[in-house]
């Protein structure tokens, strides 16, 4: 029963800035766990620092802190609080160890704050592999023959008694960062180092490889009168040895016999009880392909990335649970909320089969090593739901939008058979490209079951897809019949595919589909497969059988396009303005049907929408609905580029696309209309022009005069954009990217580089008027992706002219276009000129910053003019008189081979900002201080030496340079040590008195370069980088306050102080 | 592939492909929710009169094996199966799903909307159903209830077949279609087992000399086996019993108590059941359509051990004075959790604490 006298406070932690391994699960985690406890009167209290989150708004929790996830500024919270509670076990590995770090430093002993739900001593035994490892040989259950070392002897001292191949498990990381298989023993002394500095503990666990096995997974709950139940049970279709992050998930399990799904249902819940977790856990197995013999591979005492995609396959909400849980429930006594009149405490029944497929932003780095393993490397995910693997499999891969439509795709054609067996014997982003041209090319299933370690059956699977599509290769669309292509259909095959197999565009294949009246049937997510009555509007689209979902002809409804999986360039952001949509369509009186393909979000929550359809977003799939829901309009402008991409497709199939016209969006983001816009409008631009060959490239970039900012056309986040200083840079540039593209890479643009000021804007028009909340101005000149410069709102260096010059543009270029909606709008400044560098015809990255820090809520404002509302207020708001700092987070640990130095490309995951009445003070709280007198390690090219030296050399203590860098420094009466090797500047690094590097690369991404080694150094050690000198400028110039200084501010608070 | 049709005694029909055996059943239409277990349900002996629908839309993936077994042959009728899988792998595996429906003599249709039926039945209660290759004008149906003692007849063991390795207590297993997984489990706990038909009297049982009575699951309305129960009740009067599912119902019909057919039953494995004295709620695995009245067990002498969380419903009764118990779900799994196969483990234990003695004292 819950304890409702002792706790009336708790503090939430949330897991802060998304880096790769933790993403928006979180957010969707904490959401619903501090609704859970605001219902039960519960006051909240959250902290958080990532902007672009839902459950940093007001309505969610009672107070909400954006600040500094440390133990620093949370003692600070909980002095000023005083809550009688706190969970950290649903903010990720963050809120894990900060939980152990408040407990272990008798913070929370002092205050007097409880730790709800699962104990520190659990959770210390749940994370500490040792620990771990003897209480599994206590209860006797299998564990793979391992060893904790703290060092390199160590290590080798068991693969000698073991053998190798060994893996390698740092302690405490996040997505398994730094981990790794080793199959010889150089490579165990090399992974084995980096391991051990991966771990803030030092330590590793070494253990028998049992790479090739099933890898299984149990999501359990408990609550604190022992019951225990199984939500959901996965089964990776990679075998183990692929971070279940990257591995392609199905739910429930397709191979284990039901012996062996109780065996480990059973163990799972020893393991759980043992443990003593209350709430939700996670628990890894892996189990033996050829004989009944299982092991435990890890556990997770907490909710994690599985918990949320087993919440969304199953219906039932393990966060929200495991938060009445905390406060003391029993399950019996929680009400399933899908149903509405069945208890919490039951096991779902699946009645369909889900398929996760990983995202992976190798389409951005692709110099990156795209090799799978220990280390998690997607930055998002899709989840798709059909009656069948194979139909949920097509629907997969088309939610991933990486422009594939099928298992076979035109860049395998070209690969050898040699190269084909190499993407299969090595886990890679690709490798379910590599099955489907292998299986098209008849390799036989043993064989590919020796190269890939994948269970036959998934093989055979995809074998079915590929048969099926072959069987109509060659025929003419008019000949199919209906039944042959209600069978393709029943596979979920898509109509891109039929189209391209029968040599049609999509809209024919569309045409004889409405023509033959074929159309998919929606079925209910339920949690019991039809036992009982669901009450949830929770949906999946199958060609499988009837269409149970009923709507009823009087209610008004809109469709609002979701952002589907996370990447870089499109994050969490998205799904914030998402539901924020869903919300306005509803309290404006309609109703909000929602398509969305991502597990991991609030969007995808059943109780956000009215109606939501999990469902891939391509044309095909979002016209379904929209017919099916018979919805009078679809907003588009909240879904990041995805869903705007939509727009021209939609509106040609007769949907009515509210907002900015569809061809209006083109005279914004073809970059010819575009400048011919600004050139009527007499709006400054960047004079650019496109090329369609590298002869016409090169005489552009020569009349425009170098630098040049070059790029493909229509680029989300920056996507292969450069800045090229001169001939051969730009050379270089055109002959990597053709090769990687095929020569598909033109027409490419070359727009005239201005190393101006940038500040960016996000603009409510109605047509007429604009409205706009804020402005925010950019630390780094304009070169620098506005996604990872650091940006500060209100703007510090802006004139009134300047300012008013922006809000002018911005309400020129809304009126004559017309948008309607809103849109974000980025200008350099330059010699006293502004120029627009691009318009976005959508919601941005900035959108719910803005929103935040101003209260003003931007969206429902969009979605208000969208449906023809005028706006209420125009113009810009008053600057409110306290400063926001935003900076960006790298995942530089996660991505091997990537280049994080700062460019026109975005690299970033996430953000965090910082709030406090002065620059200074906001920017300390998400940006490095330094010493007064910093010892600095430096790198630059020739021509950035003086403009170095100018932001350096009067702050610095000691400086260790490259050669070149030194000399220069040397020569001008600062001393700088010149350092050869990159062994020596390890040294240094290693020693722990460098306090940031700076190293400004020539263009980076040459992973041979010292610079690039030496990036990637500082980020294995843990030492500030920097690679723009604004950046560096920044830091040298930066007066920290010290912490105690440094208030702890409650958002509303805040607001109302400056009131 | 040959098409084949699923015709309800509510007028639906359903078209898919003929799997498994060329024969066409009928019975009563039941759905299982549980995600694995597919042979396991097949072989179970309550389903005997039945038609077994899958919910779960992708049967065979890891085909069928020579382990997994609850009886000799499947008792189903026929199997609806939204997928059949054609190509299954397991290290296991013997075959294909419907490979074993032909060898076994059952009839199949695949291709079929199982979640569409599962409304029905859930709206309809109870419907009979046939298997068919061709429809025809109309489908008579045969009424449920007439043919049911012969349900229980057919799956029972004909003779006594004793079991008597090993040291421990000596249950008495009476067959009304007991899941192999029973006298397994009780194997295991280290008894020796005699299993008897299904009509055995005290007599036969009283020179058997068990310590301890099993009362199994089986097909059916356990009101048709109405005359057995005065023989019933004079057993429990003499021996520490335990009941399982059909066996349940029947301990409880003997001591006065009544039951009645549920809506749709619970197929399934994970159905909550809460301990009403520890408050602790367990995952159960169930197949049954009927279920006692809890009212009428007020004067019986029992009292209620187990309840589903969900729809409040018997799980399980215990006795006040006398050692017996009984429980609607089934403790040895097979398929579906094994988190109450303690009840096979208390009871054997108790057989060894002198629970016979107990009763006598009793009942006298």
């Amino acid at each position: 029963m819950q304890n409702s006298q002792r706790i009336n406070k708790v503090l939430v932690i949330g897991s802060g800035p998304i880096v790769i391994g933790q993403a928006a699960e979180f957010d969707y985690a904490g959401t619903q766990a501090c609704l859970a406890l605001k219902e039960e009167n519960i006051e909240v209290v959250l902290v958080n620092n990532n902007p672009a989150t839902i459950m940093t708004d007001e309505q969610i929790a009672d107070r909400v802190y954006m600040e500094p996830l440390d133990t620093v500024s949370l003692e600070k919270i909980i002095a000023a609080e005083k809550p009688d509670g706190l969970i950290g076990s649903l903010g990720g590995q963050t809120g894990l160890n900060l939980t152990m770090e408040l407990s272990e430093k008798g913070i929370l002993e002092k205050y007097n704050v409880e730790i709800l739900g699962t104990s520190p001593s659990s959770i210390k035994q749940g994370e500490d592999r040792e620990l771990f490892r003897t209480l599994m040989q206590q209860i006797n259950e299998p564990v793979p023959p391992s060893e904790i070392v703290s060092s390199i002897k160590e290590g080798e001292n068991f693969a000698a008694e073991t053998g190798l191949p060994v893996i390698l498990r740092p302690a405490y990381t996040l997505g398994g960062a730094g981990g790794g298989f080793a199959y010889s023993e150089e490579e165990l002394q090399e992974r084995l180092r980096q391991a051990l500095k991966a771990s803030p503990i030092s330590q590793v666990l070494v253990e028998k490889s049992i790479k090739g096995w099933k890898e299984v997974e149990y999501e359990v709950m408990r609550d604190k009168n022992d019951t225990c139940i199984i939500v959901c049970n996965m089964e990776n279709m990679d075998a183990v040895g692929v971070h279940t992050g990257d591995s392609i998930v199905t739910a429930p399990s397709q191979t284990l016999t039901d012996r062996q799904y109780q065996q480990l249902r059973s163990s799972s819940l020893k393991v759980i009880r043992a443990l003593g977790v209350v709430g939700g856990c996670n628990i890894q197995f892996a189990v033996h392909p050829y004989k009944n013999e299982y092991a435990i591979i890890e556990v997770n005492p907490r909710v994690s990335r599985s918990s949320a995609l087993a919440s969304k396959a199953t219906g039932y909400p393990i966060a929200r649970i495991a938060a009445k849980c905390a406060v003391g429930y029993h399950l019996d006594e929680i009400i399933n909320p899908i149903t509405g009149n069945t208890y919490a405490s039951f096991e779902p029944a699946l009645d369909y089969t889900v398929v996760k497929l990983p995202r992976f932003p190798f389409d951005k780095f692709s110099e990156a090593d795209r090799t799978l393993g220990t280390q998690m490397k997607a930055t998002g995910e899709v989840m798709a739901i059909d009656r069948t693997f194979e139909a949920a499999l097509n629907k997969a891969v088309r939610s991933l939008e990486m422009n594939v439509f099928s298992l076979t795709t035109k860049n395998m054609k070209s690969k050898s058979t040699e190269e084909l067996k190499h993407l299969l014997t090595t886990a890679n982003d690709l490798r379910l490209f590599a099955l489907g041209e292998a299986v098209e090319r008849g390799i036989e299933i043993t064989q590919l079951h020796e190269w890939t370690d994948i269970d036959p059956w998934y093989l055979h699977k995809v074998k079915r897809i590929v048969d099926t599509e072959q069987s109509i290769k060659g025929r003419k669309l008019n000949d199919l019949s209906k039944k042959e292509i209600l069978t393709l259909k029943k596979m979920n095959i898509s109509t891109r595919r039929i189209a391209e197999l029968t040599h049609v565009k999509e809209e024919d294949v569309r045409l004889k589909m409405n023509e033959l009246n074929l159309k998919p049937s929606y079925k209910l997510v339920d949690t019991c497969a039809g036992e009982f009555e669901a009450v949830t509007p929770y949906y999946y689209s199958t060609w499988q059988g009837m269409d149970e979902v009923e709507t009823d002809s009087d209610t008004r409804r809109l469709l609002i396009v979701g952002s589907g999986p996370i990447r870089i360039g499109q994050g969490v952001e998205f799904d914030y303005c998402s539901v924020h949509a869903a919300e306005a369509v509803k309290a404006l009186g309609w109703e909000a049907v929602v398509i969305n393909n991502n597990p991991e979000t609030v969007s995808t929550d059943y109780s956000v929408a009215d109606r939501l359809y999990f469902e891939p977003i391509t044309a095909e799939d979002v016209l379904h609905v929209a017919s099916k829901e018979n919805v009078e309009g679809v907003l588009l402008q909240f879904g990041g580029q995805t869903a705007v991409n939509l727009a021209d497709e939609l509106k040609a199939a007769g949907i009515n696309v509210l907002g900015t016209k569809p061809e209006d969006i083109q005279l914004l983001e073809d970059r010819d209309k575009f400048y011919r816009l600004l050139n009527k409008l007499d709006i400054p631009h960047i004079e650019g022009s496109l090329a369609y060959s590298e002869k016409e490239l090169l005489e552009t970039a020569a009349s425009l005069s170098y630098p040049v900012l070059v790029r493909p056309s229509y680029v989300i986040g920056g996507q292969s954009m450069y800045i090229c200083y001169c001939e051969t840079e730009l050379q270089n540039y055109v002959s990597r990217l053709s090769s990687t593209t095929n020569d598909k890479c033109w027409p490419l643009l070359a727009d005239a580089f201005l190393p101006g000021k940038e500040c960016e804007a996000d603009v409510i028009s109605d047509g007429e008027n604009v409205f706009i909340p804020g402005i925010f101005e950019h630390i780094e000149k304009a070169g620098v992706h506005s996604g990872d410069s650091i940006t500060v709102f209100p703007p510090q260096t802006l004139s009134e002219n300047e300012i008013s010059s922006i809000v002018e543009i911005s309400r020129k270029i809304a009126s004559s276009t017309p948008v309607i909606g809103i849109m974000n709008i980025q200008f350099v400044i330059h010699n006293g000129v502004i120029y627009v560098i691009e318009v976005n015809p959508r919601a941005s990255r900035t959108v719910p910053i803005i929103s935040k820090v101003t209260g003003s809520p931007m969206i429902k404002e969009a979605v208000k003019v969208q449906l023809g509302y005028s706006l209420t207020s125009t113009g810009l708001m008053p600057p409110p008189e306290y400063i926001t700092v935003k900076a960006p987070v790298f995942s530089d640990k996660k991505l091997k081979g990537v280049d994080h130095s700062l460019s026109p490309e975005m690299k970033s995951t996430g953000e965090k900002i910082g709030i406090a009445d002065s620059f200074a003070k906001a920017l300390t709280k998400v940006f490095p201080s330094p010493e007064k007198n910093p010892s600095v390690v430096l790198s630059a090219s020739s021509r950035d030496y003086a403009a170095l030296f100018e932001a350096v050399s009067q702050k610095i203590n000691t400086a260790y340079a490259t050669p070149g860098t030194a000399r220069y420094f040397t020569e001008r009466g600062t001393a700088a040590e010149a350092v050869q090797s990159l062994d020596e500047f390890e040294t240094l690094l290693k020693k722990d008195e460098i306090d940031c590097v700076i190293n400004i690369p020539t263009q980076g991404r040459n992973p041979e370069s010292l610079g690039f080694k030496l990036r990637e150094l500082a980020a294995s050690y843990d030492v500030p980088c920097f690679t723009h000198i604004d950046t560096a400028s920044l830091y040298m110039n930066h007066i920290s306050e010290d912490d105690d200084a440094q208030a702890v501010q409650d958002l509303k608070m805040v607001k109302e102080e400056i009131k | 592939m040959t098409a084949g049709y699923l015709v309800l005694d509510t007028g639906h029909v359903f078209e898919g492909i003929r799997i498994g055996a060329d024969k066409e059943p009928e019975g009563e239409l039941v759905f299982n929710t549980a995600m694995t277990g597919y042979q396991e349900m097949m072989t179970d002996p309550s389903y005997k009169g039945q038609i077994l629908t899958f919910t779960y839309p992708m049967i065979g993936n890891y085909g069928w094996n020579n382990i997994d077994d609850e009886s000799e042959r499947p008792a189903a009728e026929g199997v609806i199966i939204n997928d059949d899988c054609h190509e299954p792998n397991h290290h296991e595996s013997a075959g294909t799903i419907h490979d074993y429906l032909v060898s076994h003599g059952v009839a199949g249709l695949a291709g079929v909307d199982t979640r569409a039926l599962v409304k029905i039945i859930r709206k309809s209660e109870t419907v009979r159903a046939r298997i068919v290759s061709t429809l025809s004008e109309a489908e008579e149906f045969r009424s449920g209830a007439s043919s049911e003692i012969q349900l229980v007849a057919e799956v029972s063991i004909k003779e006594v077949k004793h079991y008597s390795e090993g040291e421990g207590a000596h249950v008495v297993l009476f067959d009304y279609g007991s899941k192999a997984s029973i006298p397994q489990a009780l194997k295991k706990a280290g008894c020796r087992v005699s299993i008897v038909p299904f009509d055995t009297t005290l007599e036969t049982v009283k020179q058997l000399n068990p310590d301890g009575i099993l009362f199994s699951n089986g097909p059916g309305d356990p009101q048709a086996l109405r005359e057995y129960l005065p023989e019933i009740y004079n057993i429990t009067m003499e021996f520490p019993c335990l009941g399982v599912c059909l066996g349940h119902q029947l301990m409880a019909l003997a001591h006065g108590a009544e039951t009645e057919k549920m809506p749709f039953g619970h197929r399934g494995s994970n159905h909550p059941v809460k301990h009403l004295s520890t408050g602790k709620v367990s995952m159960t695995s169930q197949n049954h359509g009927f279920v006692i009245r809890e009212k009428t067990l007020g004067d019986t002498g029992f009292e209620p051990l187990f309840v589903n969380v969900n729809d409040k419903t018997v799980e399980g009764i215990q006795h006040k004075f006398l050692p017996l118990q009984s429980v609607q779900f089934h403790p040895e799994a097979h398929p579906g959790p094994s988190d109450t196969a303690y009840i096979f483990d208390e009871f054997v234990k108790s057989l060894a604490t002198g629970g016979k003695k107990l009763c006598r004292t009793v009942s006298v």
